[in-house]
């Protein structure tokens, strides 16, 4: 089962990339990091599997820091909308000279 | 009864990772928000199911309510508040160059991950197989996780407290409406 689940995992986290490198919304770029997350932790799963429950742990960890990071990354977000009234990440250049 | 339960377990393994493979493709290529973030949620919800057909149940139960239960809602309040629903504009995907570059991105980290499928661990570190599923059989879903949650990563548990602090506190400081930005 191990292969299989890497395989799956491999593919989602592809699909991830996929969508934060090609999407302007800064929302969906957003979520498609939470895909890769989740990607990345169905393979500590399968690891998890057949070396040891401790597997488990650290996908318990990467939650809680995804939970973090969707709270402070959703707040920038709308700093950024009542700031520049867009999403585009098109159009979001402030660091640009 | 021992010859078949293998292979109904295969089966649904690959029937979710399908289903969770084809929800991602379509998460990713939607142009509304609330779409994306419903299918999303389909994504996650076979990710649990794999999670239990994978022998961990409580990590599947945690998926369910954390991910696609709290977090995706955030996501979607945060898509209301905005008004996003039917921003078509805004949610252009970028050029063919764009595309194409993403694309050869992926291809690349599948073919990385085609020789890691091949990777074989020294015999010492695999435990021999079921021992997580008999774990679970003995001491129910939770204990195998609690137990070295509590004793060997006790410190990262309690560091992850504080980080939950940090981000409560980051996302009221940015969330908050500055009025008079000039009288501080």
């Amino acid at each position: 089962m191990l292969a299989e689940a890497l395989f799956f995992s491999a593919v989602l986290f592809a699909i991830g990339v996929i969508g934060v490198l090609t999407r302007r919304n800064a929302i969906i770029v957003f979520m498609c990091v939470e895909l890769m997350l989740n990607a990345v932790n169905l393979s500590f799963v399968a690891f998890a599997q057949a070396y040891g429950a401790a597997g488990h742990v650290f996908v318990f960890l990467v939650m809680t820091v995804a939970a973090a990071e969707a709270a402070v990354g959703l707040a920038v977000i709308i700093a950024l909308f009542r700031h520049r009234q867009t999403v585009n990440l098109q159009q979001i250049n402030l660091l640009k000279g | 009864m021992e010859a078949t339960l293998p292979l109904f377990y295969k089966f649904h393994f690959y029937l979710f990772g399908l289903f969770a493979v084809a929800a991602a493709i379509t998460f990713v290529t939607r142009k509304s928000p609330v779409a994306a973030a419903v299918w999303l949620v389909v994504t996650m919800f076979s990710l649990a199911a794999m999670y239990v057909l994978l022998d961990a149940h409580f990590i599947g139960v945690i998926q369910v309510i954390v991910y696609a239960g709290a977090i995706m809602v955030v996501f979607l309040f945060v898509i209301m508040l905005l008004n996003l629903g039917d921003a078509e504009a805004i949610t252009d995907a970028r050029g063919g160059w764009w595309k194409i570059a993403a694309g050869a991105v992926a291809l690349a980290f599948l073919a990385q991950v085609a020789v890691l499928a091949r990777f074989e661990a020294p015999a010492a570190l695999r435990l021999p197989a079921g021992r997580v599923a008999e774990q679970v059989a003995e001491q129910g879903a939770i204990a195998p996780i609690a137990g070295p949650l509590f004793t060997r990563y006790l410190l990262a548990f309690e560091v992850t407290s504080v980080l939950l602090l940090v981000a409560v506190v980051g996302a009221v400081v940015l969330g908050k409406q500055r009025r008079h930005t000039d009288a501080r």
